[in-house]
C-alpha cells in the first residue's frame, strides 16, 4: 500500500507541532541506546557534609572518555531563579572531553559556576546549571536521615530533585564548536552530549541527596531506594531562548520531523501486524495513562489539552478493545485514519509516538538521519529564475500567503534580543519600543513580502539580479530554496500573530529531546521532566526500552 | 578563545548593525567564520572596515564584469563579495577579472572561497604580493606557484600552534559592541512581559 507522507502544511502548523510527544526517535532515548555499553564511573565525589563541593562522573569506551564535572554551591532561596537573570545556582556542570586533570578542575571551578559570564575552552563540550526543588530535596534528606523513604505522593507531584535552567553547547561561551567532534560515531545524533550531561546530572542529584542525608545522621540514615531513583527524572525550565533555534535551523528541523513522518509512513504500510507488536503497542498506550494522570500543571491551557488527551486515549483504548481487530490488513493505517477522524491533535501525535515502540528496525536507521550538515544548503542557487521562486512559494507556502498582514492582529508581535540579558524576547509592536530592531523570525510575513515583490518582477530575471535590487529579502529567498528540498523545514504558521503561543515552539523542540509532563508557566516558558523512569547508569547495559511508559510513582 | 559559533553570531549581528540586510549579514557571518577557521584575520579586517565605514564612503558594485574600476572610492568588500557569490555561475566565460580598488580585500577573499565551492573550480587571487589559491572552500595560502619545483632533502620545521584568536580582545570588544546595536534596551514593561516568566522559582 502506498501511504503518502503527511502534508507539511498540516503538520507544521504551530498548534500541531505544539502537540508533539516524545518517542523512540527522541534524543534522550537514542542517547541511552548508544551509550548503554559504555563504562560508567563515579571518579570523584568531594562534597562537604552539606553537599557542597565537586564531583566527576564519566562514560568510557576504549580510548574515549566523557566526564561530567559538577560544582555544588550554597545559595539562598531568594537567589534561586529559573530565569536567565539568575547569577547563582545550586549546582553548575560541564561535560569535559576526556579525563579532567586537577588543573582543569581548578580552572573549571572558577568558570563553570559563572555560566554565561565565564569562559570555557574547546575541551568542554556542554555547560549547564540546575536548581533544587527545595521542598522535595529537603523532604528527601529529612526522611532518609531518619531511616525512612520519602513520601511518594510528594515526589510524584514534582518528579525530580533538581531542574536545569539552561543547557548550552555548540560553541557557546567558548565551548567546543560542533565541527571539532562531529565525526565521532557515538554522537551522530542531535544534542547527544547535552542529553549525556542531563543524564549524569540526574545521577549526581541522587548521590548528593544520599550524601547529605548520611551526614545528617550517619547511624540512622538509609539510601534513596533505587526504584524511587529510577522514577525520578531531571526537571528543566525553558524559556523563549529555544524558540528561534527551530527557525534558525531549517534543515535540522526538517530532518527531525521527516524522520518522524517516515517512521509513521512505514508503520502504516505494514500489511500484517503480528501479535507481539500489537500487544506491545497496546501495553504501552495502557501504561502511559499513568503519565497522563500524573501530569501536574496549573496552566488552564495545558489542563484542557491534557484533559482532552486523557479522554481521547481512553476512547482509543476502548475502540481497540471492542471494535478493532489487529488482524485487519494495514492495521496501523486503519488506526491512524480513525485517530484523525475521532480524536484531538494532542491524542493523534501521542499515539503516533507510541506506534513506533515495537519497530526498532524502522526507528534506529532514522535516528542517524536526524542531524544536518547545514552549511551544504546555505548558498542560494542564484542561477535560478524569479519564475522558479514564485512556483516554490505558491507550492510550499500556500497557507502563509492567505494571511493578511495588514491586519493588526497578524502583525502584533516582534521578536527581539534583550540588551540586558542577550536572550530572545517577544513583545507587542504597538505597545513597546524596539520593533525597529526586530529579529528575522517573522518568516511568514517576510515570505509574503517576497511573494508580492516577485509578482511585480519579470519572471525570466535571474535570482542573482533580483537579489542585487532586493537585498532586504535575501534571508527569505534562501529559506524558500531550502524548503524546496526540505518540505518540513518551515513552520507553516505566523510566529508574530496575537494568537501565537510561543510555548508551542518550545514544546516541539522539547518533545524531540524526550521531555515529559509539559507544564506551561505562561505562554512563554514552561517546565518539563526528562529521564523520569529511565534506567540508572549501573543498569544501562540491559534496560527495558519501554521504561518511559513504566513510571510508577 | 572565541569559538567559531560565537564569531559567526557576533559578525552577523554586527553586520546588521552596520546597515546590511539580515540576509547579507548571514552571509558575512559564514564568510568571516571561514577566514577564522583557516587562521586568517577575518574579525580584525571586518572590525576595521566597519570602523572606517562610519566616516568613509565605499562604492557598491552590483554587476561584475572583466574590468571593474571604482570611480572615486574603493569597492565595499561585502557587496562585492555577495555579488561575486551570486553571479559566479554566470561568469563561466570570464577567465580573469580585475578589480581596482577593493577596501579590505581579505573580507572579499572569504566570499571567493565559497564561490570556489559553488562552481567546483579553484580560484587564484593576488592581493598585492600575497597570492592565494582557493580550493573548493579549503583555503591554501602559498606564494610558490611553480608546479615544476621539486624540493629535495630540505630541513623542515613544524610548529603546532596553540589555540588562539587571530584578533585582539579590543578588536573583539569593538565588534561585539557594534553587534549590541541589534539588541533592544528593555524598559520595565518589556522586562516584565517579554520573557513571560516569574521572578523567583522556588518549588
Amino acid at each position: 500500500m502506498n501511504i503518502q507522507l503527511r502534508d507539511p502544511k498540516e503538520i507544521m502548523r504551530l498548534s500541531r507541532l505544539g502537540s508533539f510527544h516524545q518517542s523512540k526517535l527522541s534524543f534522550l532515548r537514542s542517547f541511552l541506546d548508544e551509550f548503554k555499553n559504555w563504562e560508567f564511573k563515579k571518579d570523584l565525589f568531594n562534597l562537604d557534609e552539606n553537599g557542597y563541593g565537586e564531583a566527576v562522573y564519566s562514560f568510557k569506551k576504549k580510548d574515549r572518555v566523557y566526564s561530567l564535572v559538577c560544582f555544588a554551591n550554597l545559595i539562598s532561596d531568594e537567589e534561586r531563579s529559573d530565569r536567565v537573570i539568575a547569577t547563582k545556582w545550586d549546582a553548575a556542570f560541564t561535560l569535559y572531553d576526556g579525563i579532567p586533570s586537577k588543573t582543569d578542575i581548578e580552572r573549571l571551578k572558577k568558570e563553570v559556576p559563572k555560566q554565561e559570564i565565564g569562559r570555557l575552552s574547546y575541551k568542554e563540550l556542554t555547560l549547564s546549571r540546575a536548581n533544587k526543588s527545595i521542598r522535595v530535596f529537603n523532604h528527601v534528606v529529612e526522611r532518609l536521615s531518619k531511616g525512612l523513604q520519602p513520601n511518594l505522593k510528594l515526589l510524584s507531584q514534582v518528579g525530580y530533585l533538581y531542574r536545569t535552567t539552561a543547557v548550552y553547547g555548540s560553541g557557546k561561551f567558548g565551548l567546543a564548536d560542533r565541527f571539532r567532534i562531529k565525526n565521532r560515531e557515538e554522537i551522530n545524533g542531535p544534542f547527544r552530549l547535552e542529553m549525556m550531561l542531563v543524564y549524569l546530572v540526574r545521577q549526581f542529584t541522587f548521590d548528593q541527596v544520599n550524601h547529605v542525608a548520611y551526614h545528617k545522621d550517619p547511624k540512622k540514615s538509609v539510601k534513596l531506594d533505587e526504584n524511587i531513583c529510577k522514577n525520578l527524572g531531571i526537571g528543566n525550565s525553558t524559556g523563549l531562548g529555544m524558540a528561534p533555534f527551530i527557525v534558525n535551523h531549517p534543515t535540522l528541523l526538517n530532518n527531525w520531523i521527516m524522520s518522524r513522518e517516515i517512521a509513521l509512513q512505514k508503520i502504516r504500510q505494514i500489511k500484517d501486524v503480528n501479535d507481539e507488536d500489537s500487544n506491545l503497542f497496546i501495553e504501552c498506550v495502557t501504561n502511559s495513562l499513568t503519565n497522563i494522570t500524573s501530569w501536574n500543571t496549573e496552566s488552564e491551557y495545558q489542563k484542557n489539552k491534557t484533559k482532552s488527551l486523557l479522554k481521547d486515549v481512553k476512547k482509543f483504548l476502548d475502540y481497540t478493545k471492542n471494535q478493532f481487530n489487529f488482524k485487519t490488513e494495514y492495521a496501523f493505517n486503519e488506526i491512524y485514519k480513525w485517530l484523525e477522524k475521532e480524536t484531538c491533535d494532542e491524542c493523534i501525535e501521542y499515539i503516533v509516538s507510541i506506534m513506533m515502540e515495537p519497530y526498532d528496525y524502522i526507528t534506529k536507521p532514522l535516528v542517524k538521519l536526524m542531524s544536518s550538515d547545514e552549511e551544504k544548503y546555505f548558498d542560494i542557487p542564484t542561477h535560478k529564475k524569479v519564475d522558479d521562486l514564485l512556483k516554490i512559494i505558491e507550492n510550499e507556502y500556500s497557507n502563509i500567503l492567505k494571511i493578511d498582514f495588514e491586519k493588526k492582529e497578524n502583525n502584533q508581535n516582534f521578536w527581539f534580543i534583550s540588551k540586558n540579558k542577550e536572550e530572545p524576547r517577544l513583545a507587542d509592536r504597538y505597545k513597546e519600543n524596539g520593533s525597529d530592531l526586530e529579529q528575522p523570525l517573522a518568516i511568514a510575513r517576510d515570505i509574503k513580502r517576497l511573494y508580492k515583490k516577485l509578482l511585480t518582477t519579470k519572471k525570466s530575471l535571474s535570482i542573482a539580479k533580483f537579489l542585487s535590487n532586493n537585498s532586504e529579502l535575501r534571508h527569505v529567498v534562501r529559506r524558500a530554496f531550502i524548503i524546496e528540498k526540505f518540505p518540513y523545514s518551515e513552520i507553516q504558521d505566523n510566529t508574530i500573530s496575537k494568537q501565537t503561543m510561543p510555548i508551542d515552539m518550545l514544546r516541539l523542540k522539547l518533545s524531540f529531546f524526550g521531555a515529559l509532563k509539559f507544564d506551561p508557566r505562561s505562554d512563554k516558558w514552561l517546565r518539563i521532566c526528562m529521564f523520569q523512569g529511565a534506567p540508572l547508569p549501573q543498569y544501562l547495559e540491559s534496560y527495558d526500552e519501554q521504561w518511559v511508559y513504566k513510571v510508577n510513582i | 578563545m572565541r569559538s567559531l559559533s560565537e564569531i559567526e553570531t557576533t559578525v552577523k549581528r554586527a553586520s546588521r548593525a552596520a546597515g546590511y540586510s539580515w540576509g547579507i549579514s548571514e552571509d558575512v557571518g559564514k564568510s568571516i567564520r571561514i577566514l577564522e577557521l583557516f587562521g586568517l584575520p577575518g574579525v580584525k579586517n571586518l572590525n576595521q572596515y566597519y570602523k572606517d565605514k562610519n566616516f568613509k564612503k565605499f562604492e557598491n558594485l552590483n554587476l561584475i564584469s572583466e574590468e571593474n574600476v571604482s570611480n572615486t572610492t574603493p569597492f565595499c568588500p561585502i557587496i562585492l563579495g555577495i555579488s561575486f557569490l551570486d553571479q559566479v555561475r554566470a561568469m563561466k566565460q570570464i577567465k580573469k577579472i580585475n578589480f581596482g580598488v577593493i577596501a579590505y580585500p581579505m573580507i572579499f577573499l572569504s566570499f571567493l572561497s565559497r564561490a570556489s565551492e559553488i562552481i567546483g573550480k579553484k580560484i587564484y587571487i593576488k592581493i598585492d604580493k600575497n597570492e592565494f589559491i582557493l580550493n573548493y572552500n579549503v583555503n591554501i595560502f602559498s606564494n610558490i606557484l611553480d608546479k615544476n619545483i621539486i624540493l629535495k632533502e630540505m630541513n623542515v620545521e613544524v610548529e603546532i600552534i596553540d589555540n588562539q584568536d587571530n584578533f585582539s580582545d579590543n578588536e573583539w570588544k569593538e565588534l561585539y559592541q557594534l553587534s549590541e546595536n541589534t539588541f533592544v534596551e528593555e524598559n520595565e514593561s518589556l522586562k516584565q512581559g517579554g520573557a513571560g516568566a516569574g521572578l523567583t522559582d522556588n518549588d
